[in-house]
């Protein structure tokens, strides 16, 4: 017997995806190098709107019977785009900020779980920032990422429960979140090393400010169509346009 | 072989001695223990099918420690949403180890037959195994090679518990078995160990399909291979040994179950693969169809077990032994 549990244990180290640097805020962190500075008189932004190419699909009506705590009605948010303007795409600097280093926000940002759905359901955050997540059900949830290159952890959060602070160590792009109690329940993280991304809204639009000039290459990343990406060159206090456009797979 | 001073001849003569071992002579027949077998290998095939309904429904995670259930050892969480599915298989997993645990002991004390304790001693080991094994995969956030494992060790160990039933049932017992010799090649023994091994295989691919470990395509690839295999063997069966009731009854099930799971194998293909591979929650049509698919996979494989232990009980093969010439015939006993 003994040495089955020796086999099985070695069996799952096998298995287990790479342990990672703990991703709990509460984890002593490495001090993190000086921010490069910039200066904010030259600073530029971009901004534009994503639109879906054809038409949207209709939203899968989510049935949550199952538990009579979840209210309201609840849509499928694989995609959606209202007249053609495409929300959720997370937009990010992939490229082009070389070596430069960015403060973490001390400011936590925050999930809310409410309505058995996840709110929002596409989030930006930077590497080490702390994740507050909430529950504003009256139902318990277990909140489970299940990453690629980060520490994968699943917690169960009753209702009336104190917010679970979390952050994520290293950079990853939708970063998968689910809650296996509500199996409709799926949101996804983008963690970045740098402050410059956003997610578009119902209206397509997104705004990326405070940028130093220079040559970057835009990622819009959306969870069911995957990633294009654009080049796009500031000058200093320059303010460009960059559109986009998914085509319906 | 004249030149060599040899004959070759059908030996019988091990006939008498293997009867002996096999059926249950010297073991008196014990309603109460067999119909206890009988009743966990029901438990058993229960307890399978909560645990295909967890993996189904992507509950497996619903209850996030173990060995407790949200840090209680005997109070029932809230059962709504995944919950429901993950903890009722937990319960009955328990209910299964404690009937275990019980058939274990009876059979300890009241058998005679020394492979039988041995039986339910391996029967005992593989339900402490494969609790440790779903544990270990609720720990670890489902990983494809512990899922799978506990997915065919559950399968195994439901195989153990009929073979049990089997074994305790009046007519093991008490039955002097109808023995036929097989000449033909390959032996049905052959073929019937052959069907075991196409199914498990076909189990792991499934298995590790369902995990997330494997592409669809090895288990539907290697369905059509498991189909001739089990026919082969169920129509050698009937045609050949079909006035062998113990042979005839396992043979026709295992084509019944066959054609049943070859239909639910299709209808889970579409309900999960082609239609449902964006579902945004596990829908009726595809739990249902992938539920009843893991089930009836026991039931094959289980009734593959019992077609080979009949096969080996009923139909020795004959095999010709070089009997040096002027040592007379061989005896049958």
């Amino acid at each position: 017997m003994t040495l089955l549990c020796l086999g099985l244990l070695i069996l799952a180290g096998c298995s287990k995806k790479e342990e990672q640097p703990a991703a709990a805020p509460e984890a002593a962190a490495p001090a993190a190098p000086a921010a490069t500075p910039i200066d904010p008189a030259t600073v530029a932004s971009v901004s534009g709107t994503v639109k879906l190419d054809g038409a949207a699909p209709k939203a899968a009506k989510i049935d949550m019977s199952q538990d009579a705590a979840c209210k309201g009605t609840n849509n499928a948010e694989t995609i959606v785009a209202d007249g053609g303007n495409l929300a959720n795409v997370f937009v990010y600097v992939k490229d082009g900020l070389g070596t430069r280093t960015f403060d973490v926000p001390t400011a936590s940002v925050t999930i809310d779980q409410q309505g058995c759905k996840y709110h929002p359901h596409v989030l930006g955050v930077m590497a080490g920032q702390n994740i507050d997540i909430k529950n504003d059900d009256q139902t318990t949830h277990n909140i489970h990422p299940t990453p690629q290159s980060n520490r994968e952890w699943n917690e169960s959060q009753p209702p009336n429960a104190a917010p679970i602070q979390k952050s994520f160590a290293r950079e990853e792009i939708m970063l998968p979140v689910k809650c296996n109690q509500h199996p409709w329940m799926r949101m996804y993280i983008n963690v970045v090393k740098s402050p410059f991304y956003a997610v578009t809204g119902p209206d397509g639009k997104y705004t990326i400010t405070g940028l130093p000039p220079g040559t970057y290459t835009i990622a819009f990343v959306q969870e069911k169509l995957g990633e294009q990406t654009q080049q796009v060159t500031l000058a200093a206090k320059d303010s460009k346009t960059v559109d986009q456009s998914f085509k319906q797979q | 072989m004249g030149g060599t001073g040899e004959v070759a001849r059908p030996h019988t003569i091990t006939l008498a001695s293997r009867s002996h071992f096999l059926n249950g002579l010297a073991m008196p027949y014990n309603r109460g223990l067999h119909r206890f077998a009988t009743f966990t290998a029901g438990a058993t095939f229960c307890l399978l099918i909560a645990g295909a309904l967890v993996t189904s429904n992507d509950a497996g995670l619903s209850v996030p420690d173990w060995p407790t259930s949200f840090g209680s050892i005997y109070k029932i969480p809230h059962m709504v949403g995944g919950v429901r599915f993950e903890h009722t298989h937990r319960m009955i997993a328990e209910f299964v180890g404690l009937l275990t645990i019980i058939l274990a002991v009876w059979t300890w004390r009241v058998e005679k037959r020394r492979w039988m304790k041995a039986l339910a001693v391996g029967a005992l080991g593989t339900v402490v195994a494969q609790g440790v094994l779903g544990g270990l995969t609720v720990l670890f956030y489902l990983p494809p090679a512990i899922s799978s494992a506990h997915a065919a060790l559950a399968q195994t160990f439901f195989c153990i518990a009929v073979v049990i039933a089997l074994f305790t049932g009046r007519r093991w017992v008490e039955e002097v078995p109808e023995v036929e010799l097989d000449t033909r090649r390959p032996s049905l023994i052959t073929l019937t160990l052959l069907s075991i091994f196409v199914l498990y295989v076909q189990l792991i691919m499934g298995a590790m399909f369902r995990h997330h470990g494997m592409s669809w395509w090895p288990h539907v690839v290697n369905a059509p291979v498991v189909a001739l295999v089990l026919t082969w063997t169920a129509v050698r069966a009937l045609a050949v040994y079909s006035k062998i009731e113990a042979v005839r009854r396992p043979a026709i099930l295992l084509l019944g179950l066959l054609i049943t799971q070859l239909c639910l194998g299709f209808v889970a293909f579409l309900t999960r693969v082609a239609w449902g591979r964006d579902a945004v929650q596990p829908e009726l049509p595809m739990v249902l169809s992938t539920v009843a698919h893991v089930a009836v996979g026991a039931l094959l494989l289980a009734t593959a077990v019992v077609l080979a232990i009949q096969v080996w009980r009923h139909v020795p093969v004959a095999f010709a032994e070089r009997v040096p010439d002027g040592e007379g015939s061989p005896v049958a006993a």
